[in-house]
């Protein structure tokens, strides 16, 4: 594989990863943003206006709770939750949809394009948007927008304009393409609120330091309740910014492990999944340098998976990172086993996750079997399952039973 | 000088302007790129820009997408268009730059050396990667150099002059200018600080300056020739050969010749 030269010019590289690749009319907006998010990094306001609506808005902290039943019933490590699915619109989205709302009226910019996938972002924009008076469009592939028609609905109470995408496979990447070829069109008084820790730089920087609360109050949460670091993490991955957010304040500690779990779809033997680390190769998709679901012809081929937030063909840079050095453990669930997970956590916890969430927890699972009864592990409960409710229904034959 | 370069200058030497068209490869089937490729040739093409089709084309409006669908749909990929360019290369003459077109991943994809080494066989002198800013640039651009073939650069109207200034340091072939803050495709008219921003990049430039983007009348090419060396025409000579109306590619053609325009 080719690998791009990584002089000192080269900037927002994680190893190899990473990068700006885009066309020039973005340029100029990506070193505004750059100095903008630099600018506003250092400004103590800045930080306390942002944990301002962090904490009376968004109603975070976000508990760290201890799932007692499900770790009886799984019979090994003791299984906290990072209850993300807690906050305001129903998951860590709004983290970062509220920050970059706040980095925008500081660049001047009110109005907002979004892309969305399952809508949980969508929904978190749209929400930030309203709350700050913002003019918001959001991208939506048209499968995206047919299996999550309720979100679709709740972005148009809050405000938003809701442009379906009939383009690829009508998913995520179109979504992100559409919402590009946006942003460039208007770039002079837009700014695009990425979801994921993915595009251009600084996206990726953004987005992480934006969720990196979830990191950070774990971290000191677990602390308080057990007195020391787990001895493994979880989230899962589409673009990865639940579980960049999650590891990036654990990458220093080095016993605690971290595992990423991808959307296998039908199985990754199948062709039919969205595990970029596990079934991709590396190149360049929407600004980065990253593993990316490609045929060998460098067309980016269709992500599959059951959860529309993970059905993205490609991984975060900064992930592929941590995968290239073996800091985090990349693997995956099938939709089978995010249905399986969701149950699980559904009768045993009363709390319905999130399908992408649900592969995080059928990984963890498999995981604490394994793991002794002193030791200890933490998932990222990154959103609820509200949203799926008519999915999994669909999914499971009519009935839960 | 690179042959892009060398073609674009001597043409303006005689008193027109030069004038790029667009195609996109293997719309219509592959087989249609020698033809097309020899008519624009015939009709007085300066050079001839060979766009490649990826699946996610993110700096292209609905006309170079369709077309690029279709192409996809024909199976067509950046190593058959290169195959099929040097099927005819003896064809075409010494005299006709044949630029390449292609976003960035079907190049990675491809391998950047053989890439290069394709190009070469394939007579290809030049290639724009329109999600390769310049600061992405470097790696590929020493081995283009290395090979004699331009890394056509691309400036934007919001490339501030500092910008312009950088990219006009590290331009070769010619610097393609943006005309519109978007993607391309037919468009009404242009922003009234167009001619500003094109007169001053102009001032800086050490190569040629061919305008692109929404350009796809007569008077557009006569528009924007005034304060350039030419215009690339894309959307319209993709629309014009997908219908059939080849008339009209040779309307825009003339346009660029019509009389010397005044740089000033």
């Amino acid at each position: 594989m080719v690998q791009m030269s990584s002089s000192a010019k080269q900037k927002g590289r994680y190893g190899k990863f990473g990068g700006q690749y885009v066309p020039e009319t973005l340029m100029s907006a990506l070193l505004e943003l750059e100095a903008a998010y630099e600018e506003a990094s250092q400004d103590p306001e800045f930080t306390e206006e942002l944990d301002y609506y962090l904490r009376d808005f968004v109603g975070r902290e976000t508990p760290l709770y201890f799932a007692e039943r499900l770790t009886k019933k799984i019979g090994g490590a003791k299984i906290y939750l990072k209850r993300e699915d807690l906050n305001h619109t129903g998951a860590h989205k709004i983290n970062n949809s509220i920050g970059q709302a706040l980095l925008a009226m500081r660049m001047g910019k009110r109005k907002i394009v979004a892309e969305t996938g399952a809508g949980q972002h969508g929904v978190a924009t749209a929400t930030a948007c309203a709350l700050f008076g913002l003019d918001c469009i959001i991208f939506m592939g048209k499968e995206d927008v047919r299996r999550q028609e309720l979100n679709v609905f709740r972005m148009e109470l809050l405000g938003a304009k809701v442009v379906p995408v009939e383009k690829g496979s009508g998913t995520l990447k179109d979504a992100v393409n559409e919402a590009l070829r946006y942003w460039v069109a208007h770039v002079e008084d837009t700014h695009y609120i990425l979801g994921s820790a993915l595009g251009p730089h600084p996206f990726p920087r953004i987005v992480r330091d934006f969720q990196r609360v979830i990191g950070v109050e774990t971290r000191r949460q677990i602390l308080e309740k057990e007195g020391r670091l787990p001895d493994a993490v979880v989230a899962c991955i589409g673009g990865g910014s639940n579980a960049i957010g999650m590891f990036h304040p654990f990458v220093e500690d080095e016993k605690v492990a971290l595992y990423g779990v991808e959307a296998a779809g039908s199985g990754i033997g199948t062709g039919l999944h969205a595990a970029a680390i596990a079934g991709g190769k590396e190149g360049v998709l929407h600004g980065a340098y990253m593993y990316i679901l490609q045929d060998e012809d460098g067309f980016i081929q269709e992500a599959h998976s059951i959860s529309a937030g993970l059905d993205y063909p490609a991984v975060g840079p900064e992930h592929c990172h941590l995968y290239d050095i073996g800091r985090a453990v990349y693997t995956s669930v099938t939709d089978e086993g995010a249905l399986a997970g969701l149950r699980l956590l559904s009768e045993t916890e009363g709390i319905i996750p999130a399908l992408e969430s649900a592969h995080a927890i059928q990984y963890v699972a498999e995981l604490a079997k394994g793991m002794g009864p002193d030791e200890v592990v933490v998932v990222c409960l990154s959103g609820r399952g509200d949203k799926d409710v008519q999915t999994v229904r669909d999914a499971l034959g009519g009935g839960a039973r | 000088m690179n042959q892009v370069e060398k073609s674009i200058r001597s043409c303006v030497e005689q008193g027109r302007k030069a004038f790029v068209p667009y195609i996109m490869a293997g719309d219509g089937g592959l087989g249609s790129l020698r033809d097309k490729v020899l008519f624009l040739q015939e009709a007085g093409a300066t050079a001839i820009e060979i766009g490649i089709p990826f699946s996610d084309p993110v700096a292209d409006g609905e006309t170079i997408q369709q077309a690029g669908e279709r192409a996809l749909a024909e199976g067509v990929t950046l190593r058959a268009v290169l195959q099929s360019l040097q099927s005819f290369k003896e064809e075409v003459k010494p005299e006709m730059p044949l630029l390449i077109m292609s976003y960035l991943n079907p190049i990675l994809a491809y391998g950047i050396d053989a890439f290069v080494q394709s190009l070469r066989e394939s007579c290809v002198s030049g290639l724009i990667i329109p999600d390769l800013p310049l600061e992405e640039s470097g790696h590929i651009k020493e081995l283009l150099t290395e090979n004699g073939i331009a890394l056509i650069q691309l400036v934007s109207l919001t490339s501030d002059q500092k910008r312009m200034a950088a990219i006009a340091e590290q331009s070769s072939g010619f610097i393609y200018a943006v005309t519109v803050n978007g993607i391309t495709g037919a468009r009404e008219g242009f922003d009234e600080s167009l001619a500003a921003h094109l007169k001053s990049l102009k001032s800086i430039s050490p190569v040629p300056v061919l305008a692109g983007f929404g350009i796809s009348t007569p008077a557009h090419v006569e528009q924007l020739s005034i304060h350039t060396d030419g215009v690339i025409v894309g959307s319209a000579i993709v629309d014009a050969f997908h219908n059939g109306y080849t008339a009209r590619i040779s309307e825009l053609i003339e346009a660029s010749k019509l009389k010397m325009m005044a740089d000033h």
